[in-house]
């Protein structure tokens, strides 16, 4: 799997107003997903059947209540998308989960997709609302107070890869990709030395190294073990350790990297030893040095930089393509990522157009300089929080994205497309096409499922446990000769 | 494998001589961009919320995931 590999993101959106006192978070996220008429119209629930995050991939499993809200609740909290993504409420936040997609690219498209859907749901929520009501979105990873809500990555991989050879070859590149990945923070959390300003905004929650937690206890490996796919053939590796960025430079270099390593650890090419003597308190070291230069100690003695030890990764990764066919993009990726650890070495300012956290700071030391403020003046928190800001007439990232100071990766016109098209290479490509063809009829979804109401007595079930099928290759004659979803079971069935 | 995929060439290292050059590009780059940054600190304060402090200490959210 050297090129192409099933990705999806989960993005875990704050959410607020300008008067909070008596706010329910809970209420007015699910007021908010069913505000708008498009998204609102798709009647599907969710079919939990078959899902289970108590499920560890070392082997065995955990007690506790798997999620099974009744048929209304589950209406009110799951939306299914058109493009084949989910839009819902998760405890007191809203969420929006990406379509399955091939590639890193297309991964940056579908995640901007979902936050221009928050961003409508926004609006029209706001219009049955009360000016002092308001919602205000925000896409970051913590309120500044101790309170941290995710973006965590889905990568398919081989079954068959053993899970200590997931952690041995992944664990040096998680704990220090955040310095291209960081999406930039005012201050510390969690009771982490003092900082002015660090690279991510996660690394201060994670306190273990390997677990199933994602809400205490928060793992740089996270073991949840449901791949929504066939199980004896896949492994859906959840990584919990990144931050949402709003650059699409970040997002693509941070899931494009991953994802070639990834391939480099199912093909056993992580021969270097990279294991640290402590990750969790690296990746803490790693967050808190914005010159990128702090040294984290190898198990084996030696101390090596981010920037090391992501080069380390680097070479292995020219090697590993060395007689092996890339896509150009996986060249592209190769590239960036190289040009990238360059400019890191050199001067991490240099990136003020390209990376979240140096686009951040570079905005917040103009500004103190220019007002002659610091870090302690209360607008720096409010930069700090409204670089995060989903408007795009509002927020600061989009503010300066529009005088053209960011680097962009994808264009409006096909992140419009994206909110409204499935892409067209996994089974994220039936699902979206089912509800835009036989939107009533589609009775509920799931990633690894549709179901489907054609009249009888019984909901009729179409199983999609193999996502690279369902493709626009594979079914989109049939779904043209199928005028109703009869004649598209007939059809399959046939 | 599609015919659009190639070999992969590595790069090779940028010459040392070019150095005192990308300094200098570095250097008026970082002029051009303070200018800029100058024309935008402006538009920020006009959107910036209102009562940043309170704002800012009222935004509380139940951790997530």
């Amino acid at each position: 799997m050297a090129v192409e590999r099933v990705i999806g993101i989960e993005t875990e959106f704050g959410i607020t107003t300008r008067n909070p006192h008596g706010f329910d978070p809970v209420g007015n996220s699910i007021l908010l997903i069913n505000s708008h008429e498009a998204v609102q119209a798709i009647k599907a629930i969710w079919d939990y059947a078959g899902e289970n995050p108590l499920l560890d991939a070392r082997g065995f499993e955990v007690s506790g209540e798997r999620e099974r809200p009744s048929q209304k609740d589950n209406r009110a909290i799951n939306k299914v998308l058109l493009n084949g993504g989910r839009l819902y409420v998760d405890g007191a936040h809203p969420e929006y989960s990406s379509p399955e997609v091939m590639n890193a690219r297309d991964l940056v498209l579908y995640e901007k997709a979902g936050e221009r859907v928050l961003e409508m749901s926004r609006q029209a929520a706001n219009r049955l609302l009360p000016p002092d009501a308001h919602l205000y979105i925000y896409k970051n990873n913590t309120d500044g107070k101790g309170n941290s809500y995710g973006s965590h990555e889905n990568y398919l991989m081989a079954r068959g890869v053993p899970f200590e050879k997931i952690v041995e070859g992944l664990t040096a590149f998680l704990v220090t990709r955040q310095i291209f990945a960081g999406a930039g923070k005012v201050g510390a959390e969690n009771q982490t030395d003092p900082v002015e300003y660090q690279i991510s905004q996660r690394s201060d929650f994670f306190e273990a190294w390997i677990g199933l937690d994602t809400m205490a206890k928060r793992p740089i490996i996270n073991t949840r073990d449901e791949p929504h796919a066939d199980e004896e053939k896949y492994r859906r590796l959840h990584v919990i350790v990144g931050d949402s960025n709003m650059s699409e430079f970040a997002t693509y270099l941070k899931v494009g990297a991953m994802a070639i390593v990834l391939s480099m650890v199912e093909d056993g090419w992580v021969r270097k030893d990279l294991a640290l003597e402590d990750p969790v308190r690296a990746i803490k070291e790693i967050s808190h040095d914005v010159t990128c230069r702090r040294k984290v100690r190898l198990k084996r003695g030696v101390e090596l930089s981010g920037v090391e030890i992501q080069r380390e990764y680097l070479e292995m990764a020219w090697a590993y393509y060395q007689g092996r066919e890339a896509s150009p993009q996986v060249l592209d990726i190769l590239e960036k990522w190289a040009w990238v650890l360059d400019k890191l070495e050199e001067d991490p300012w240099q990136l003020h157009r390209h990376l979240d956290w140096v686009i951040k700071m570079e905005l917040i030391r103009s500004y103190m300089e220019r007002r002659k403020v610091g870090f302690e003046d209360q607008r720096i928190s409010m930069l700090d929080l409204q670089f995060h800001d989903i408007r795009r007439e509002k927020g600061l990232f989009y503010l300066l994205e529009r005088q053209g100071l960011v680097e962009r990766i994808v264009t409006d016109t096909e992140i419009e497309e994206a909110v409204e098209f499935p892409p067209p290479d996994t089974r994220a490509y039936f699902r979206g096409m089912c509800l835009r063809k036989y939107r009533d009829q589609v009775y509920g979804a799931s990633w690894s499922s549709l179901l489907f109401d054609t009249g009888d007595a019984a909901v009729k079930k179409i199983p999609m446990a193999e996502p690279t099928r369902g493709t626009r290759k594979l079914v989109q004659e049939v779904l043209d000769r199928s005028g109703s979803v009869r004649e598209l079971f007939d059809n399959l069935t046939g | 494998m599609s015919e659009q995929e190639r070999k992969v060439k590595r790069p090779k290292e940028s010459p040392k001589g070019d150095e005192a050059q990308a300094t200098a590009a570095v250097t008026e780059k970082g002029k051009e961009l303070k200018e800029r940054m100058d024309e935008v600190i402006d538009e920020i304060d006009e959107v910036l919320e209102e009562n940043s402090e309170e704002f800012v200490r009222n935004y509380v959210q139940r951790g997530g995931e």
